[in-house]
């Protein structure tokens, strides 16, 4: 069923999205929150989206998987999905392809759960609601799936109800909700910023090699540069609403070469290294309604130059990345 | 011993440990149970057994003036409850602790004026009807040092000084200011009554990584210009790696491991410690590097018997299930939980240093 292809360069993508732009309309007028997104993600690969809060990733997943909520709305740009155009689907269709070809996992396990269902019970519905199978069968794939996801004595556990699990455990029942129509892309928010370090690990590489078996791609949303080194195949880094950095992970993580990415890299604390100071990129982040001109880090930015307040950066080829930055 | 030293990586600072130590708060074998038996009268009709919850089970550590002082584990292991006894929000159920040589009351204004807190989460802990000005002078006016907001508003001004934000922001409200501008606001607040002793819970766990920086950075400058002590709580490893002098390591209400940061985080005593510091997304580090983990932290309400960690330890034995471990010395510093030392005792570096190229780009 599943193909031995490792994800290439050249093996057509699975999602495509192409000068994506969300606005958010406004008594006062438009306000732009993503501006002109583009990439692509092969089918199993893991691409890693990072930013602060605020700076798009989460709203690019919302976008793609349809969840968008009015005033938001894609002003531009089209989403490929095998092939296919989906920005532009009716509800309906959306619906029966966020559920079949496209899951969603969030970061609150406790609030993705319905507390008054059993496990089995919110394991079958999903199961019953994609795929033709009777109570009986769906019952038995939920045990499989339970089994697969690491959690013991099975047959019991399903008919125990959420708040009966750690959270550890109820991020991995989302995992396996997620996975249980063998999606073929994943979007994961934040997956494991509620969990402990100890059980982040274990979610990851579940997560992980799940995917990797199923040939799931995931688009994984967070903040820790250390979660994406962790498990990621492609790291994209956004900043006020734009793609700034993509590329391989090893490339982006070591080399990282915006000066944002840089900087977010040298702020993390060092396990090894005991600095006086961390090194710290000055001010925040400019609001969506207080955007500068030309490129939108350029206040904050160490290496500005005086063109940099008055042109926008393309995203343009830099060794194996893409990089928007005019001092390169 | 000898093969650790030569991974030594250089230019590492010895821990600054002032000649004649001061102890400023002394905790003393510290028990705080919870009774969470079904309240009130279904808990008499269902004549039910006694249920207790032991968050933390007989603890004893001193933090001495100056230092920065951090527990680590995961959550329900008991540090935050640890926090607020210190903060005198709960009542000890056995045991002492003592601030600057007085044992700590539960009156909050007479202890509370060497204590302050900072919390986590800087959206939920600023009441978002006030403006900063009343958030700032809230707590000199609960220890009667001024009579209203207006007569505080010169130590309003230097408290927003001190964390670098403007005068004229106290007439703004909380919706106005970023996470990174809220938690500096929480800070301010603490620092108004020029308290001696911060706690911290965790402060920058809500925090952007950039923005994180910013708010450690400002927490080391304020502890250099007044002087201030830090009781720092954390499940972010690498955070308490970079702030604290000496690191406890708490595991289902013990402190299963005690001594200087450099030691904890190069020579990891216990198991559990050596989880946690493997279980930490390591940039540059390859997959294979770390051990698997198992398990989850079991429930407080009945602790396994003997060493708490043996039904997740590699190196359990027999002895581990039966009998509580008894507290063995690393070095002067350094003591753990553990009926192993020995044999966990080992350098931990290959790891650490292949982090450390990794944050050299």
């Amino acid at each position: 069923m599943h193909q031995d292809t490792s994800p290439a360069p050249s093996a057509p993508p699975l999602l495509s999205v192409e000068g994506l732009s969300v606005e958010f309309m406004h008594r006062k007028g438009a306000l732009k929150a993503i501006h002109d997104v583009s990439f692509s993600l092969a089918p199993g690969e893991i691409l890693g989206v990072v930013g602060e809060s605020g700076a798009g990733k989460s709203l690019t997943g919302s976008a793609i998987s349809g969840l968008l909520e009015a005033p938001g709305r894609i002003s531009a740009g089209q989403i490929f999905f095998n092939g296919r155009r989906i920005d532009n689907l009716s509800e309906a269709d959306r619906r029966q392809l966020r559920g079949r070809k496209i899951s969603c996992i969030f970061q609150d396990p406790l609030t993705s759960l319905n507390p008054v269902l059993t496990i089995g019970e919110q394991l079958t519905e999903t199961l019953r609601a994609h795929l033709p199978l009777n109570a009986q069968q769906a019952r038995q794939r939920a045990l499989a799936l339970m089994a697969e996801v690491g959690i013991s004595s099975a047959e019991q556990r399903l008919d125990q109800y959420p708040h009966q699990f750690s959270g550890g455990m109820r991020q991995r029942i989302i995992i396996a909700l997620a996975l249980c129509v063998e999606p073929e892309l994943i979007i994961a928010d934040e997956p494991t910023t509620a969990l402990d370090v100890s059980v982040q690990a274990q979610v990851l590489s579940l997560l992980k090699r799940l995917c990797k078996q199923h040939r799931a791609a995931v688009m994984l949303i967070t903040h820790d540069m250390g979660v994406i080194a962790e498990i990621c195949d492609r790291v994209a880094v956004m900043y006020a609403g734009r793609l700034i950095e993509i590329g391989p992970v090893q490339q982006v993580v070591m080399q990282p070469q915006h000066p944002y990415t840089r900087g977010l890299m040298a702020s993390i604390p060092s396990l090894t290294e005991r600095r006086p100071r961390l090194a710290q990129i000055d001010g925040a982040m400019p609001r969506l309604n207080q955007l500068p001109d030309g490129c939108a880090f350029h206040p904050r930015c160490v290496k500005r130059t005086a063109h940099c307040s008055t042109q926008q950066p393309a995203l343009d080829v830099s060794g194996l990345s893409r990089v928007a930055c005019l001092n390169l | 011993m000898n093969t650790a030293k030569q991974h030594e990586p250089e230019g590492l600072p010895t821990p600054i440990v002032p000649a004649s130590r001061h102890a400023l708060m002394e905790v003393q074998d510290l028990h705080i149970r919870f009774d969470v038996a079904s309240p009130g009268l279904s808990g008499l009709f269902k004549r039910q057994k006694k249920a207790v919850l032991q968050a933390v089970r007989g603890i004893s550590f001193t933090v001495y003036q100056g230092e920065t002082f951090s527990l680590v584990g995961e959550s329900g292991c008991g540090k935050s409850t640890v926090a607020r006894a210190l903060a005198g929000l709960y009542t000890p159920s056995e045991g002492s602790i003592h601030h600057a040589g007085r044992p700590l009351t539960g009156d909050s204004t007479a202890s509370g004026r060497g204590i302050q807190m900072i919390f986590q989460d800087p959206y939920a802990s600023l009441n978002p009807r006030w403006r900063i000005e009343r958030i700032i002078a809230e707590p000199l006016i609960l220890q009667n040092r001024v009579g209203n907001t207006r007569q505080a508003r010169p130590q309003v001004a230097a408290a927003l000084r001190q964390v670098g934000l403007g005068e004229a922001d106290m007439f703004r409200f909380p919706h106005e200011f970023s996470g990174g501008q809220r938690q500096r606001i929480s800070i301010a607040r603490a620092l108004v009554t020029q308290p001696d002793f911060l706690i911290c819970d965790e402060p920058t766990s809500a925090l952007d990584v950039s923005v994180q920086a910013q708010v450690l950075n400002l927490m080391s400058d304020l502890q250099d210009n007044l002087g201030l002590t830090y009781f720092f709580i954390s499940h972010n490893m690498s955070v308490v790696a970079h702030c604290s002098d000496r690191v406890g390591v708490m595991y289902l209400g013990r402190i299963v491991e005690l001594g200087p940061v450099e030691e904890i985080f190069r020579h990891p005593g216990h198991p559990y410690t050596r989880m946690l510091i493997d279980a930490i997304p390591k940039i540059g580090a390859q997959p294979g590097d770390r051990q698997p983990i198992s398990g989850d932290v079991p429930s407080p309400l009945s602790p396994p018997a003997g060493c708490a960690f043996h039904p997740r330890c590699p190196l359990a034995s027999e002895l581990c299930r039966l009998e509580a471990p008894p507290v063995s010395r690393l070095s002067e510093q350094h003591h753990i939980e553990c009926h192993h030392p020995a044999a966990v005792a080992r350098p931990h570096l290959q790891v650490l240093t292949a982090i450390h190229q990794g944050e050299d780009q």
